[in-house]
């Protein structure tokens, strides 16, 4: 084995490590990523998943794990699971069935975690993800499979007191989660993170979660360790699985700090993979650092085995039809067609699809009324998102219908409302939820027409001599002052229209 | 004739007609309780709701209403269901102190047919036994020799049927907790077909093997409760869709023709020669109604006890995590949580109960699963095609319920093996999934009650009920009750 001759810690090995830059170190990371799917009612039970109520209030004999009751499959987490698959290109099981994970908690009631070992509902399959990578191609991370269970319920340990006590809410117990595990594919933290926000952008289209990671709807696990170029060969750092990551920074940072820890541990005491045991260590967000939890050795002996009150669950090909033909489109497939039929570019595609579908709906409806996606765009890409996110409201919520902004931006494109004449519009439609018309009118903005253009020049000209000689000198861009103090005399007039005028006016 | 002779289709019909009251007839059954549990220990609790249900019951028929099949009936259920708001201990000291929040689906079916659960049977710790001694709260006696077993887990059940405290009672059957101790009192016990009848609300011990059923005087009475409690139940899903027919209305279709199979070796070794006599003087009381006896196979039979004793406390194993002390149960003083747990289990299950979740924890550990856990559930199905096969030959597989009557308190006690024996002809048919009975036959000659095993394909109860039922309409054994005062047989 190559570790054998190469772990030794002779001063010159250990001089050898010294000399191999951390940024030849490849990062090997695998992600297990755990999403409770919006289902109404527990995966066993008839209980309500709210979130927030009030403890054990969202509890029945079944999920309490009372003596004699007994589990009964929810059929639409298994819906939900079968679309997630479909989604994540995953071959679905024809067969799947329940096995219990045996290990002691307090507030786990029965003593087992209802799971599934060795026949998850989802099989193999892939998600590609965006890079910053130069060729601009996507990274495709490969998918290992996806299992149905249920969560666990909430400890709560008050220490505020002499006597310690720990409390238990077992409003969580039995809420259904899908286990999602890639393959080792990932080789940076930001493509840990890419690959999160995809698969989350996934989930929230096809309705199946709303990730909220506040709430506990999205929890990751990762699997971290390095592949050390040394003289020829690849070393391997011991696996280290980093515990119940609750947000996009949580997930990029412990990557980052674990590859650091472990390349320097390396370099410090030549530890490979097949000197130590798989470690889990937790991330702590207030010393940004990892610590470890336990290695792997001491850790249960979960004795799977097939749960005997639930009987395996038969997918019928007609069903994982029927669930395919009503998947709607994934993000990628809409970033594409923004870029290849609406002309976007694809950072500009990536923004508006990353809003979710609404958003996603609302530009193609607009960008196809005003026959100018470029626009479109522009538009909903500043004006509206910076409005939903400052409001903190959803596309459905906002004030202006897309007929009503299809109308302004075709004032806008034909000239008759400059741009911050149509902001004003915009702002004006959005304060007081009225039409373009209606904030038109309210604004006093009506045309201006030939004869009136000219006056407004020539009174121009003559309170601004100077200005006028400097133009005629050659300095051309004097004329911006000119139409600014045009716009405070009358809003009204056409920067373009009053420009064009003026130039001619002054310069023949 | 007193009340405690009647058979539970003849109270029924007395209830109706309104010569008995339900009162009268739930006051008798208690005062009987009151008179001899303290010699039996059938019972783990008593109803005390009971006369009043009866009052309602009797005020109800008087106003005229429609009431169900069963009305006035008093049933006795044994300590492993749940009946709400009732001590339900499932003979554990773990469950000294529980009260089930919620009735099982066969109590619900009972109390909407309107039979009264008139107590709580005494039963081995978590339905792990086959004598009733391994109960926190003591053993059950045999009424017909105090000084031997009633058989068991339902041991409770048996007796006070066997005693009259009960006409009719609900067992459970795990790998013949219905039937042996059915075999040992003298009465007529069915566990029926794996998936008949609901679990929900029956305290698991083996999820895969655990069967509801009951436990009667005749089969008659067997298929009258059946009729209530069997069926499809979405609660669990195990529980079959499969049609159930009224087994009442084809009692009395002559056997005539049909085949009856006989596995020799069953009836050879380690067999007690009474118990052969016996079973050899019913396989002819068949033949005169017209049954073709014939030999069959059952091969791998003799791997059942090895593979029951695998799987059992595996599943167990697992299923008994729950009591842990943290919500419902016993819990015991510690400083800590791993503490607690130690504790907890440590004091609050009995030895047998921790001897088998040691075996089963041991069984599906890594690195043990495939020699264990899943080496006998290939043994379960190579007994579940030698009854497949057996079954396309002959309709009924007949045999000895038990090789020996009842044994001697504490005579197996310190030697698991020969209790764990005494289940050798019933553990199969809880691995194959059939519905399997005890019927009673000749006792011996010291006057201890014999069974005898009647095995039918996969939802086939009816064949079973009314092959006992003719059996039992040209044989007393089954009204023959043990004399009273209680003796001892030595």
């Amino acid at each position: 084995m190559e570790d054998s001759v190469l772990n030794s810690n002779s001063n010159s090995q250990s001089n050898n490590r010294q000399t191999v830059p951390f940024n030849d170190a490849k990062i090997i990371i695998g992600l297990e990523v755990h999403v409770q799917l919006d289902t109404d009612s527990k995966l066993f039970c008839g209980c309500s998943t709210r979130f927030g109520e009030a403890a054990n209030s969202q509890t029945c004999v079944v999920c309490t794990g009372m003596p004699g009751a007994l589990p009964v499959i929810n059929q639409r987490a298994l819906e939900l699971s079968i679309r997630t698959g479909l989604s994540l290109n995953c071959r679905i099981a024809r067969s799947t069935k329940w096995d219990r994970k045996n290990y002691f908690y307090p507030d786990l009631p029965k003593g087992y975690q209802i799971s599934q070992f060795d026949q998850p509902i989802c099989g193999p399959g892939h998600l590609d993800i965006q890079t910053t990578e130069a060729s601009g191609q996507p990274r495709r991370i490969r998918i290992e499979r996806a299992h149905l269970e249920e969560d666990a319920g909430k400890s709560i340990h008050d220490e505020s007191n002499d006597r310690q006590s720990s409390k238990i809410d077992l409003n969580r117990t039995g809420t259904p989660l899908l286990e999602i595990v890639t393959y080792p594919d990932i080789r940076t933290a930001a493509e840990a993170k890419a690959f999160l926000s995809e698969l989350k952008l996934i989930l929230n289209y096809i309705d199946v979660s709303d990730c909220n990671m506040q709430q506990g709807n999205l929890r990751c696990d990762a699997n971290v360790n390095l592949h050390i170029p040394l003289r020829g060969q690849q070393i391997a750092t011991p696996i280290v699985e980093i515990k119940n990551l609750n947000s996009f920074r949580a997930v990029e940072r412990s990557i980052t700090f674990e590859a650091q820890r472990q390349f320097e541990g390396w370099q410090e005491n030549g530890v490979t993979i097949a000197d130590a045991p798989k470690q889990t260590r937790g991330w702590n967000d207030h010393t940004q650092m990892t610590t470890l939890q336990r290695e792997k050795e001491d850790s249960a002996d979960y004795r799977y085995f097939p749960d005997p009150d639930l009987i395996a669950v038969k997918i019928e090909e007609t069903q994982i039809k029927q669930i395919r033909s009503q998947l709607v489109q994934l993000p990628a497939i809409l970033r594409e067609l923004l870029v290849k039929e609406y002309n976007l570019k694809p950072d500009d595609a990536a923004v508006i699809v990353s809003q979710g579908r609404g958003v996603v709906d609302y530009f193609l409806t607009v960008a196809d009324g005003c026959e100018n996606s470029r626009v479109a765009n522009n538009w909903i890409g500043q004006e509206v998102l910076r409005h939903l996110n400052e409001s903190n409201q959803t596309i459905q919520q906002y004030p202006v219908s897309h007929q009503q902004f299809t109308e302004l931006l075709k004032l806008v494109i034909a000239g008759t409302l400059d741009q911050t004449r149509g902001k004003e519009v915009l702002n004006a439609m959005v304060e007081h939820s009225i039409s373009s018309e209606e904030a038109i009118k309210q604004l006093g903005i009506k045309s201006v027409d030939n004869s009136e253009l000219v006056t407004l020049c020539e009174t121009l000209m003559d309170e601004n001599q100077n200005v006028v000689e400097q133009i005629r000198s050659g300095n051309e861009k004097a004329i911006g002052m000119l139409i600014g103090k045009a716009r405070k005399k009358n809003p009204n007039a056409n920067p373009g229209l009053v420009k064009a005028m003026l130039s001619k006016m002054i310069t023949g | 004739m007193t009340l405690s002779a009647l058979n539970a289709d003849v109270i029924v019909d007395q209830l109706n007609a309104g010569d008995l009251t339900a009162t009268d007839c739930v006051q008798h059954f208690l005062d009987r309780i009151q008179t001899h549990n303290a010699d039996l220990n059938a019972f783990i609790s008593v109803s005390d709701t009971a006369l009043e249900q009866a009052e309602t019951i009797d005020k109800r028929r008087k106003a005229g209403e429609s009431l169900g099949c069963l009305a006035g009936l008093p049933v006795a259920v044994k300590d492993g269901i749940c009946v709400s708001g009732q001590p339900t201990t499932a003979g554990s000291k773990m469950l000294e102190n529980f009260s089930a929040p919620y009735d099982a689906t066969i109590v619900e079916r009972l109390k909407s047919a309107g039979a009264i659960v008139i107590g709580k049977t005494n039963m081995d710790e978590f339905a792990m036994g086959s004598s009733t001694e391994n109960s926190y709260f003591g053993s059950t006696t045999n009424p017909w020799a105090t000084d031997r077993v009633p058989g068991g887990s339902s041991g409770g059940s048996a007796a006070c049927v066997a005693g009259r405290l009960a006409p009719v009672a609900i067992g459970s059957d795990t790998g013949g907790s219905i039937r042996q101790p059915a075999s040992f009192c003298g009465i007529t016990g069915l566990k029926p077909t794996y998936g008949r009848v609901s679990r929900y609300g029956l305290i698991a011990f083996a999820s895969s093997l655990d069967q509801i059923g009951p436990m009667t005087r005749t089969a008659k009475e067997s298929a009258l409760l059946m009729s209530v409690i069997a069926g499809f139940d979405p609660r669990d899903s195990t529980s079959s869709k499969e049609h159930v027919s009224d087994a009442l209305t084809s009692l009395e279709t002559p056997l005539k023709g049909i085949r009856i199979g006989v596995c020799r070796d069953h009836l050879h070794e380690g067999l007690h020669w009474e118990v052969k006599t016996k079973i050899n003087d019913a396989i002819s009381v068949f033949k005169q109604l017209g049954a073709n006896i014939e030999e069959i196979e059952l091969p791998h039979s003799n791997s059942a006890v090895a593979a029951y004793y695998i799987i059992a406390p595996c599943e167990a194993s697992s299923n008994l995590a729950r009591y842990d002390g943290v919500r419902y149960s016993f819990r015991a003083q510690a400083n800590d949580l791993e503490e607690m747990y130690r504790n907890t289990r440590g004091q609050g299950f009995g030895d047998e109960v921790k001897q088998r979740i040691i075996l089963g924890t041991y069984a599906l550990s890594s690195g043990y699963y495939e020699a264990y856990y899943l080496k006998a559930s290939k043994v379960r199905r190579l007994i579940k095609q030698d009854y497949d096969e057996a079954f396309q030959k002959v309709d009924l597989i007949l045999g000895p319920t038990t090789p020996t009557p009842a044994f001697k308190l504490g005579q197996h006690t310190q030697d698991p093996l020969a209790m764990y024996l005494a289940d050798i002809f019933t553990v199969s048919a809880n691995l194959a999934g059939i519905p399997a009975m005890s019927v009673p036959v000749e006792p011996s000659s010291t006057g201890l009650p014999i069974g005898l095993q009647l095995q039918g394909r996969a939802f086939e109860e009816n064949t079973l009920l009314r092959a006992a039922h003719q059996f039992q309409n040209e044989t007393h054994w089954h009204m023959t009750s043990p004399a009273e005062p209680w003796r001892t047989q030595s």
